[in-house]
């Protein structure tokens, strides 16, 4: 019986948080600090002819002014393909040309302002399906596609497949193919991006305040960058405003803070204005998705055949990797026969994306779902009678290798049936302006991290000192998330030691130990498993101690309220760390542990049982549909997701809430609008993320399928909420329309125009719209 | 210009520019930085302050404007040295906090229409205290908390 795990515990520094004095990057104020600036391309594609910054110089209180002639370093992103300051060709909008150091922001980006650039323009290219044209220009001069993948603007290229396509073609009643566009959205993190840098000139060390939540690759990519040594780097995680993917590559503001901080021999800060945080932070990955799946007679799935291609921007960051999420998704979301995958991540002129909560997920979610849907239409058959007979099962090994070692597919998707409306708004009537709809969607992400990196693992190091208080120091990192309150009470649970005499120490790399960093939902597994661990380490040291003290031969001690508890004996812990530290052979109750998960690397056809285990859920989600204005209202979000088990509910409930909202973005309103390259709506005014007045109701069922791996059985459940959202809003809409759509988002314009496409229609012909 | 204001409690007189933005006075000169610069254009809410009871963005308010007024910042609520205010127990109590950049705006918006329904007497409905919080964008929590805690204020 569990004491803490599974009940609701409040955030381990929420009353820092909620009384203003929790310390971001925008708080850091060091002595002598200067405020950084950097220029941006005017022109998403250009040659650049001259660049004169002698007017910013010559600005009082301007310090430095660099340029890429100023600089030696490598350039940066996991292709090497993106120059931190660029010069010769601008390639896109964010495009950093020069960055100078001033003594206050305003002078900052007054000598910004003076910087004289001359610039020939060219034609630019923003449509992959152009740049993949034998005509097209080259468009990064680093990119190695022609080598590598045939095509001078293929950035990256992933292709999989599993099971006989063609004898699974042929067994199928059916088989849709269409074709998704998916759109431009942005983290908008409430805290733009920041980072402070210090340089010591005495021994060449380098203090980085960044909101990475990556710092321990962060370091190597730094050093890289900057051709220095790792270990001299520090970096210190403030607290971060936001993440969901967003820090997870390094960007070029980065190491510019830091070489503006070694030229100026100054501590420097760059903040980022909001404005700045549209044009220059990262993006999901747009893309267009051609798949054809198929199904058998009796509704049973028969194959996948998906072809992907991403916008990539001017240049690769770790975006361009999600179709290795995708592929597990087109692979083994239901049981698949056989799949063929290529995803192709192209260079164009846009800015690039970056990583995302969800990964490539939701856009290869709302696909697939988009697809059951047809399939079931064209089938006669029940919406939910096919995802049923096609859910994942316990024991199931994917044509991927995937080993589903616990599996809440079903339950899922059983329990969102049943609680939903779903019957209700089936059979009733559907006419008049107000339309309702109801649409399901399912998915399936790591559960147990992701082996991707060489280690996916994560270091503690734990110590009780004299006052029996207990310090976590962990690898891994709090971005908002919840993990450390999380950690904390994995340490009530085992060491019975109160919620107020432990601290959590998480934001140094020159203290803590190596963590692979916050991404994959994996946090609160990997170090979970990693705290246990050392958690058996100092229950050892401590039993052993405590019997010896207690003239018992051994003994497995209980622990409670601060004390050790074995038959009729009793002790207390700091009396036993007093008497480990202070009599004879004198030691500190101090241990160190490292866990690996079991997870295994994919091999060269990316087949491998990738993660510790994996998270399913389920959503139904019923929508209202004005048929005059077009606007689409979300009246219900009914959300079950196999979660392993509950570690704490409050935090795992808002994951899902805030996911919710993300993936309801994503579905109905969020979008970058480009134009050429240019970014037309870089404010909140023009992107348009939804505000507590659009939130709706949210039923959330957890699914508890208690994992051996997971700590206490549990799953990463940070990602998932969103994944299946957009997929399932927009089948509520075709439900609620009898019109599919096949881009994102669906907004009301969207809406009216196929409404009326669709008047148009029944007049003239059944010819369905494509592409609307 | 000078000006002569009353923040959390504390008289001040200040010599400033007339350009100067509150939020700017409330960050730099004061040094109070508990206040968050979300967006500086007025809408995200996340630098939210009270002024003579009505919450306001602080970066769409000339610091010349606070002259004669009552300016309450989050630093002005519980802060360590005083126990947390309702509205601060309630956010924490609900988990309405998880990056909580967002959160001393949410928390100045519901202080300010909290303390006007209850000096008028009245109860908000939910969906009330949806409206009330429609200034206020975050991103972590998808609000439901945010609203959970904001309507438990007056229970």
């Amino acid at each position: 019986m569990m004491k803490v795990i599974g009940k609701s515990h409040q955030k381990l520094d929420g009353k820092e948080r909620v009384s203003g004095k929790s310390i971001y990057g925008h708080d850091i104020e060091l002595p002598n600090m200067l405020h950084g600036s950097i220029l941006r391309a005017k022109y998403p594609c250009a040659e650049i002819t001259s660049i004169d910054t002698s007017k910013a110089l010559a600005l009082e209180g301007v310090e430095c002014v660099i340029t890429a002639d100023d600089i030696d370093v490598n350039n940066i992103g996991y292709k090497r393909d993106h120059p931190i300051l660029k010069k010769g060709t601008v390639n896109c909008n964010r495009d950093e040309i020069a960055a100078v150091a001033a003594r206050t922001k305003e002078i900052a980006d007054k000598a910004i302002q003076l910087i004289e650039v001359k610039y020939k323009i060219k034609e630019g290219v923003y449509d992959p399906f152009e740049a993949l044209k034998e005509s097209a220009p080259r468009i990064n001069e680093f990119g190695k596609g022609a080598e590598q993948f045939g095509n001078k603007n293929r950035a990256e290229s992933f292709h999989y497949e599993h099971g006989d396509l063609a004898e699974q073609k042929a067994k199928s009643k059916v088989i849709i193919k269409k074709t998704y566009e998916l759109p431009r959205v942005t983290h908008a993190c409430m805290a733009t991006s920041n980072i402070t840098a210090e340089y010591n000139n005495f021994d060449g060390r380098l203090t980085l305040w960044s909101s990475t939540q990556v710092p321990f690759l962060y370091q190597r990519d730094i050093a890289h960058a900057l051709k220095m040594e790792p270990s001299k780097i520090r970096v210190i995680q403030p607290i971060i405003g936001g993440g969901f993917g967003s820090k997870l590559d390094m960007l070029p503001f980065e190491p510019i803070c830091a070489l503006l901080a070694i030229k100026s021999g100054k501590p420097v800060q760059i903040l980022y204005s909001r404005e700045e945080e549209f044009l220059a932070s990262p993006t999901r990955q747009p893309m267009t998705i051609e798949l054809s799946s198929g199904a058998d007679e009796k509704g049973k799935f028969t194959f996948r055949e998906a072809k992907i291609i991403m916008d990539n921007g001017a240049y690769t960051s770790w975006g361009a990797t999600t179709p290795f999420v995708m592929m597990q998704t087109y692979s083994s979301l239901y049981q698949v026969p056989a799949c063929y995958f290529q995803a192709d991540a192209i260079y164009t002129n846009n800015p690039f994306a970056g990583s995302f909560r969800g990964y490539g997920n939701p856009q290869a979610t709302f696909s697939i779902e988009s697809n059951i849907d047809l399939m079931a239409e064209e089938l006669g058959m029940d919406k939910r009678e096919i995802r049923l007979i096609n859910a994942n099962y316990k024991g199931e090994i994917t044509g991927q290798g995937l080993h589903f070692k616990t599996c809440g597919a079903l339950p899922a998707l059983e329990k969102v049936i049943q609680e939903s409306n779903y019957d209700q708004i089936m059979t009733a009537p559907n006419t008049g302006r107000y339309r309702k709809g109801v649409g399901l969607g399912s998915m399936l992400h790591v559960g147990g991290g992701a082996k991707i990196y060489r280690s996916d693992g994560c270091g503690t190091s734990l110590k009780i000192d004299d006052y029996g208080y207990l310090t976590i120091i962990t690898g891994s990192n709090e971005i908002g998330q919840g993990s450390e309150t999380v950690l904390a009470m994995i340490a009530m649970e085992e060491l019975g030691v109160p919620m107020e005499k432990i601290k959590v120490i998480n934001t140094d790399t020159d203290v803590k130990p190596w963590d692979v960093g916050v991404h994959a939902s994996r946090t609160s597994f990997v170090a979970g498993n990693s705290l246990l661990g050392a958690i058996k380490l100092i229950k050892e040291k401590l039993n052993k101690k405590a019997a010896d003290l207690l003239q018992i031969k051994t003994a497995t001690f209980e622990y409670q309220n601060g004390e050790m508890l074995f038959n009729e004996h009793q002790i207390k812990i700091d009396k036993v760390v007093r008497e480990m530290h202070f009599a004879s052979p004198h030691e500190l109750c101090l241990v160190n542990y490292f866990y690996e998960p079991p997870s295994r690397f994919q091999d060269k056809e990316f087949k491998g049982d990738v993660s510790g285990n994996y998270a399913f859920a389920s959503q139904v989600i019923e929508v209202e549909v004005d048929t005059v204005t077009g606007n689409v209202q979300v009246l219900n979000v009914h959300v079950s997701e196999d979660v392993g088990r509950v570690l704490n509910p409050i935090g795992l409930q808002g994951q899902i809430e805030g996911g919710l909202a993300t993936g309801i973005g994503y579905a109905l309103t969020e979008e970058m609008i480009y134009e050429k390259g240019v970014l037309k709506n870089p404010n909140f005014h023009g992107y348009k993320m939804l505000t507590s007045t659009d939130m709706p109701p949210i039923h959330f069922y957890p699914i508890e399928t208690y994992d051996e791996a997971g700590p206490y059985g549990s799953k990463g459940a940070g990602e998932a909420p969103l994944i299946p959202t957009a997929a399932a809003i927009a089948n509520a809409v075709s439900n609620a329309l009898g019109v599919r759509f096949y881009s994102l988002p669906i907004t009301a314009e969207k809406v009216l125009r196929a409404l009326s496409e669709k008047k148009l229609e029944t007049r003239n012909s059944k010819h369905e719209t494509n592409k609307i | 210009m000078q000006i002569t204001f009353k923040i959390n409690g504390e008289t001040i007189s200040q010599e400033i520019k007339s350009s100067l933005l509150l939020i700017d006075l409330i960050r730099d000169v004061l040094r109070l930085k508990g206040t968050k610069p979300g967006c500086l254009e007025g809408e995200c809410g996340a630098c939210s302050v009270i002024v003579n009871g009505a919450a306001i963005n602080s970066c769409m308010y000339l610091a010349i404007n606070v002259d004669g007024k009552e300016v309450t910042t989050i630093e002005g609520l519980g802060n360590g040295e005083n126990p947390l205010d309702r509205v601060q127990e309630k956010m924490l109590e609900h988990g309405a906090v998880q990056c909580g950049f967002c959160t001393s705006g949410m928390v100045m918006t519901t202080k300010a229409y909290s303390d006007k329904c209850t000096a008028e007497g009245v109860t908000p409905t939910r969906e009330e205290v949806k409206k009330s919080l429609e200034g206020n964008l975050c991103r972590c929590t998808g609000y439901a908390k945010i609203i959970d805690a904001a309507e438990a204020v007056y229970k």
